[in-house]
């Protein structure tokens, strides 16, 4: 009986609430069944080519034979243990993090933010320690959304806090320089940034200096992002109060000392859900990157799509990269709300 | 006696806005100054040109002996020397009451953690809060926020203490446990500004007050002169409301 009446307060309290949940439901009756029947029922699991998909369904088959692709491009096979085990050492950080003493958390947060970086990309170029070098025109699939998107992570939240410093400065030179470059990134489209960091921009190095295309790709999301950063930062500047200021100069401390022990903190902690919604935009920008020539995860599957063994595969594809790039966009959102609460508790 | 503090014909404005006009005042050593004076008559903003929050832009400042202008080793030097008290409290809410009190000794004083905690746990048993230690600011009522602050400011071990209407933001049956606290202070020989309209206090420990209107000193004497004698009408007005 109260469930009976709590579902009419709440879905038919009135002829307009009445009208939106049957609507709503009809809806939902007409989409969700036919799906789940496509994604799971008349799916195909097993098998090697095309031909084994006979049941009308999704041809999971088309993921299983070109997964590896999915995951590492053209990463040579036999090389691949170096991205396993980079993201191995990720996760397992990842992993042990939490159960870790503050001092220790530091480290780990220091080795996995500045060493682990540097070694990671040794690993995965090679040409050094007997490991054979692999192009970066190889790299490709997740492990290239990931390359892309955690470089270009570590270092745009830097630049954005110092942008976003230098526009509150008052020192004329460097306020009118972050204003001017961030008003410049904010203003052109992602897109056409990439393609003068592919193309145009090697056209205006002097011949024979060469810097590799995916570094300047990554540069260029990371000032681009750092831009959007640096906005985000400012708002949680701005609604830190005078008086902190006025504190932490009353006991001594100068600009950067006040900025990194006083007014970062409590600015950063403001602006925790528009960090992460940057952070996640960045992330759903990477496929952008095929413009020039770099095939992610996405990208690899517009290729494989249009191999002649797997025509007609597109939906597929798709919906299989939709649900890798919802994991970790979901994952940062969890994440992000973890560490509001959590800084929520000591206060 | 030698003068810790000498403003000489400061200058101030905001903008247009002449804030503080032709400012003679001087405090010597162990000497505890309130000023008073109405609203917007500028005494905040001369104790917190003494440190230098504000820039004056006329005149001349010496705190111990340096001069205050654009020298930056001098501004930091006299920071240390000079411990501040606001209205709002301003301890830092994402710090623990002793991490407040510890913040500065380390980074600007250099000292070790062990050593400052020692210092702050110290001075907050001075200021009677010591079991709040490991509280944050935001787990404090008013009165022990204060308390906290002060022994903030004490920690850098200042030769001058400035205070900014310290108890205007607290409830009546808080603002004696501050006072306390500073007459405490005042008796233990700390050089002493205070902002403040708490007579009482004022008639405790000063040894002379002062009277701002407009951005001008209009009266200026020693306490026991400036409640029993004041000359100027405007003195006498704001004393007859307060009193
Ligand atoms: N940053 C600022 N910019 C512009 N004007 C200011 C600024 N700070 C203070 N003023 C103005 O200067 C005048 C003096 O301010 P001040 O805070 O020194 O007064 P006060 O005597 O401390 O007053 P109260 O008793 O209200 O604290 C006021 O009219 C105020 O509006
Ligand atoms: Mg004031």
């Amino acid at each position: 009986m109260r469930s009976l009446n709590f579902i009419k307060t709440r879905f038919f309290s009135s002829p307009i609430d009445a009208f939106l949940t049957l609507s709503i439901s009809y809806l939902i009756y007409l989409t969700i069944p036919p799906f789940i029947n496509w994604v799971l029922i008349d799916a195909t699991f097993y098998g090697e080519t095309k031909k084994d998909c006979i049941d009308g369904g999704a041809c999971w088959v088309f993921i299983k034979i070109w997964f590896t692709k999915l995951l590492y491009g053209l990463y040579p096979s036999e090389e691949i243990w170096r991205i396993n085990f980079a993201f191995a050492i990720l996760i397992i950080s990842i992993v042990i993090y939490k159960y870790l003493n503050q001092k220790l958390k530091k480290y780990l947060f220091l080795f996995l933010v500045i060493p682990f970086p540097i070694f990671s990309l040794v690993l995965f170029s090679g040409g050094v320690f007997g490991l054979s070098p692999v192009d970066t025109r190889e790299w490709g699939g997740l492990f290239l959304t990931l390359v892309i998107s955690i470089f270009a992570i570590i270092f745009c939240f830097p630049i954005g806090i110092l942008l976003a410093m230098g526009r509150r400065s008052n020192l004329p030179v460097i306020k009118y320089f972050s204003i001017g470059f961030i008003e410049f990134w904010r203003g052109v489209p992602l897109i056409t940034v990439l393609f003068m960091a592919g193309v145009m921009f090697p056209l205006l190095l002097p011949s024979g200096t060469n810097l590799d295309k995916l570094v300047r790709v990554i540069i260029a999301i990371t000032l681009f992002e750092a831009a959007y950063m640096a906005e985000v930062v400012r708002g949680g500047l701005q609604a830190v109060g005078r008086g902190q200021y006025d504190a932490s100069k009353a006991i001594g401390m100068g600009y950067w000392k006040s900025h990194i022990f006083i007014i970062l903190p409590q600015a950063l902690k403001l602006v925790i859900p528009g960090i992460a919604n940057t952070f996640i935009a960045l992330f759903k920008d990477t496929p952008l990157v095929f413009v020039v020539g770099l095939l992610e995860i996405l990208g690899m599957v517009n290729l494989a799509k249009t191999n002649p063994y797997w025509l007609g595969m597109a939906t597929e594809g798709y919906v299989f990269v939709a649900f890798v790039y919802w994991i970790f966009c979901f994952a940062m959102s969890r994440y992000s709300l973890s560490i509001e609460k959590k800084l929520k508790i000591t206060n | 006696m030698e003068n810790i503090i000498q403003l000489r014909s400061v200058n101030k404005w905001f903008g247009e806005f002449h804030v503080l006009k032709d400012i003679n005042f001087s405090v010597s050593e162990k000497e505890k100054v309130v000023i008073c004076g109405p609203s917007g008559s500028g005494k905040s903003t001369l104790i917190r040109c003494i440190n230098r929050l504000e820039e004056h832009q006329k005149g001349s400042i010496i705190v111990d002996g340096m001069t205050l202008d654009e020298n930056t080793k001098n501004i930091s030097a006299i920071r240390s020397e000079v411990g501040m008290v606001f209205q709002q409290f301003n301890l830092f809410p994402h710090l623990s009451i002793l991490e407040n009190c510890t913040l500065a000794q380390i980074w600007v004083k250099k000292k070790t953690k062990n050593e400052s905690e020692k210092l702050a746990m110290d001075y907050l048993r001075k200021v009677q809060i010591d079991d709040q230690a490991l509280k944050f600011p935001g787990q404090l009522s008013g009165g022990q926020q204060q308390r906290a602050a002060i022994a903030r400011a004490l920690c850098m071990e200042p030769k001058i203490m400035l205070f900014d209407e310290p108890t205007s933001a607290l409830d009546p049956e808080m603002i004696k446990e501050v006072l306390d606290v500073m007459v405490d202070l005042a008796k233990g020989g700390m050089t002493m500004c205070v902002v403040t309209h708490e007579m009482g206090f004022a008639k405790e420990v000063a040894d002379r007050v002062v009277f701002m209107d407009e951005g001008n000193i209009v009266e200026e004497k020693k306490t026991s002169d400036f409640f029993e004698n004041p000359e100027n009408e405007r003195t006498k007005l704001f004393l007859s409301q307060i009193l």
